[in-house]
């Protein structure tokens, strides 16, 4: 039964209207679990199916799939994000990634266009580090910074932590009562996350999407600079870039209401598409 | 109002029947306690104070954290977000965990990061955050403490250098004990004409050196020895120890090729290499194999060790009694059992350590929850005839069973002769 293995392995979540219009994939980056769904998910459930999920690693996804070779890039995760839409029998889905889930994303809809009605890359970027004329926004340096601080923030994690993180069904009361669980994750696997994360370079990869994209930015992101969007837009074939009324690099939480207005608007243009004979 | 220096001149004195505690120590207590103003309290307190915007913009700070930080008030007020305050790493940290969890949670407590001061200078700090909401639980601005953690930091950074370096040591010691075990055992088992080998060797530990051992090799033309034991102990010790018994073993079998004299010769070594301190003895079977019309003789000698176990071609089990023999370097004229098999067509004959017959497996029935020798023998009975491949593909599945109940180290070697192609007998056997 491969469909349960992976809905439980992922803790999928599937809610909104099961109509005939079109499926929507959520897919959270690095840092935290589909919690940061939390606020455009409803909004969005009312137009569409919406498909959310942990990342093997985060949130309640199953811990003990994780292995260091698989997730060392970011095709382990493409793989699991194709696995999901063939194991889940979704019909080709809008995928919406956030950060680096929209590489992810990217990944996935070069090697199967076919499973993947659009793609919506939320505050994508295709490379963190700066390479000659591309600016992509740090060094080598920030990043190992970056690892001493994931670091330092999990002098606190310990391995007795993880069954409750996990979501122990014998004491879920205790999953209840933890803090900052959302983004709580095995120090090793963050770890691993981050680098997949921060150090690829997939820029090679933009061009060869041949799905409807929509590249959504913010006014302003330390993540991923508005040059970075820009960036993507052009090298990604007939997509659009809309740039969202926010900042930070999480607008799904500062701008929930403008952000799924964008993703639904990109997304009803395959409803209309599908609806012509 | 703004002062940033603590005492007024002017406070109100106060009354002596008001004052807890006696004299003029309480009443100067008292003093600077009614004229410790909010505002003095809020500028100066043993913390930073930062309230910012939604967006992040700072919208107000207290003289602490400036006098940190090293920075004019109109320099950050109004110009500069809290992630400006953030080293590159601490503002990738601030984006990806910090700010959603503060969104989602309203707060965020105890944080570690890095505040970059005006020269440059790093200040390693512990934050706390708070959303403030309006009447209407309209998110309104967040409040931030900010806690010096250089101290702190230090210890931790000591803390993590030592946890790094514990596990580097760790892996260096599983690198080295891997390396030792292979050294210790025959990195493939030598093709012997009309034999078929399978081995089956489980380590408890990855920390430690096993104590099993085995190892099969030409003593002439077309005769072979071979044989397998167990040290008494793990680690470098018993490493050691598991050296000399190989080379000696080889050696004796070069030079005579009988397996009660290897035994013996064995005995004489480790009894007088180990005589004065830490005693070191071990079980072992040793076998010699000669050719014999379509099979072989194998002749057995046993010090201390469980029997072989013979798996025949017609299905029937049996357990070579080799039992009796002392260990081997305890005793300067320990005697040994020796016994004959007769090893045909589709026979399997089964060595191994008492890793096996030992392991916790309550679900074996056996008094003492052990797996034990009945359990082995009815499992091989239920296994049929087989080959060396056979048994120990199938004794490899009973280990997994076993799962934590499998404590110490065990070894198996597995000696079949492949049966014949038709035999019109039906057995191998002569």
């Amino acid at each position: 039964m491969g469909d349960l293995d992976v809905q439980a392995r992922h803790h999928v979540t599937v809610s909104g209207r099961h109509t005939s219009g079109p499926t929507l994939m959520l897919a959270h980056g690095f840092g935290c679990d589909q919690n940061m769904w939390r606020l455009v998910e409803p909004i969005l459930a009312r137009d569409f199916r919406v498909v959310t999920f942990d990342h093997i690693g985060a949130g309640r996804s199953d811990l003990s799939a994780w292995r260091a070779e698989r997730y060392a890039t970011l095709d382990g995760y493409a793989d699991d994000v194709l696995a999901m839409c063939r194991d889940l029998d979704l019909p080709p889905v809008v995928f919406v990634g956030h950060s680096v889930s929209a590489m992810i994303g990217v990944l996935a809809a070069v090697r199967e266009p076919e499973r993947f009605a659009q793609l919506v890359l939320l505050v994508p970027s295709p490379c963190y580090i700066d390479h000659d004329d591309y600016r992509g926004g740090f060094t080598r340096a920030d990043i190992d910074e970056l690892l001493e601080s994931l670091e330092s923030n999990y002098l606190g994690w310990s391995a007795a932590m993880a069954p409750v993180i996990m979501g122990n069904a014998d004491r879920p009361e205790l999953g209840q009562e933890l803090t900052n669980s959302f983004c709580r994750t095995d120090p090793e696997i963050a770890r691993s996350f981050a680098k997949a994360t921060f150090l690829s370079d997939h820029r090679q990869e933009l061009a060869r999407v041949n799905v409807p994209t929509l590249v959504l930015d913010c006014t302003q992101d330390v993540i991923a600079p508005p040059e970075v969007g820009r960036f993507v837009h052009a090298q990604i074939p007939g997509s659009v870039l809309v740039t969202l009324p926010a900042t930070g690099h999480c607008p799904q939480l500062s701008a929930p209401q403008a952000t799924a207005e964008a993703i639904a608007i990109f997304a009803s243009e395959v409803a209309d598409t599908a609806d012509r004979p | 109002m703004m002062t940033s220096t603590g005492h007024d001149s002017d406070a109100p004195e106060p009354h002596d029947d008001a004052v807890p505690g006696d004299g003029a120590v309480g009443r100067a207590a008292f003093s600077a306690l009614l004229e410790d103003s909010p505002e003095d309290l809020y500028e100066n307190a043993p913390c930073g104070y930062l309230s910012t915007l939604l967006d992040g913009q700072i919208a107000k700070v207290n003289a602490t954290l400036l006098g940190w930080l090293g920075y004019r008030r109109e320099e950050l007020v109004g110009r500069r977000s809290f992630s400006d305050l953030l080293t590159m790493g601490g503002r990738l940290y601030h984006e990806t965990h910090f700010a959603p969890l503060l969104k989602m949670q309203g707060q965020i407590g105890g944080v570690a990061l890095e505040l970059r001061a005006a020269d440059g200078r790093r200040l390693p700090v512990l934050v706390t955050s708070v959303i403030k909401t309006s009447g209407d639980g309209q998110p309104q601005l967040v409040r931030t403490t900010i806690f010096d953690a250089t101290d702190r930091r230090a210890y931790e950074q000591e803390l993590l250098r030592a946890r790094r370096e514990a596990e580097q040591e760790r892996r260096r010691l599983q690198e080295l004990v891997t390396t030792l075990q292979a050294s210790l055992l025959p990195p493939s088992l030598p093709q012997v004409p009309g034999l078929r080998t399978a081995t089956l060797y489980h380590i408890a530990s990855r920390d430690e050196v096993s104590g099993d051992f085995y190892d099969l090799f030409q003593i002439s033309r077309d005769r072979w020895a071979f044989f397998l034991g167990d040290v008494c102990g793990k680690g470098a010790g018993a490493a050691s120890v598991t050296s000399l018994i190989r080379y000696t073993l080889r050696a004796a079998a070069a030079y005579d090729g009988d397996p009660l004299s290897m035994l013996t010769t064995l005995n004489t070594a480790l009894f007088r290499e180990y005589r004065s301190e830490d005693p070191r003895y071990c079980t072992v079977i040793v076998g010699v194999l000669t050719p014999d019309g379509d099979g072989f003789t194998v002749a057995l000698a046993s010090g201390g060790h469980p029997p072989a176990l013979l798996l025949g071609a017609d299905g029937e089990v049996a357990f070579r009694q080799t039992r009796g023999g002392m260990l081997v370097g305890m005793l300067a004229d320990a005697v040994f059992t020796t016994t004959s098999v007769r090893l045909g067509p589709g026979d399997t004959l089964l060595l191994y350590t008492d890793g096996l017959t030992e392991a916790h497996a309550p679900a074996s029935g056996t008094g003492d929850g052990r797996y034990g020798e009945e359990a082995l023998h009815a499992f091989a009975t239920g296994l049929g005839p087989t080959t060396a491949e056979g048994a120990i593909t199938a004794l490899a599945e009973v280990l997994r069973g076993f799962g934590d109940g499998l404590t110490d180290d065990a070894a198996v070697l597995a000696l079949s002769v492949p049966a014949a192609e038709i035999s019109p007998s039906g057995k191998g056997r002569l």
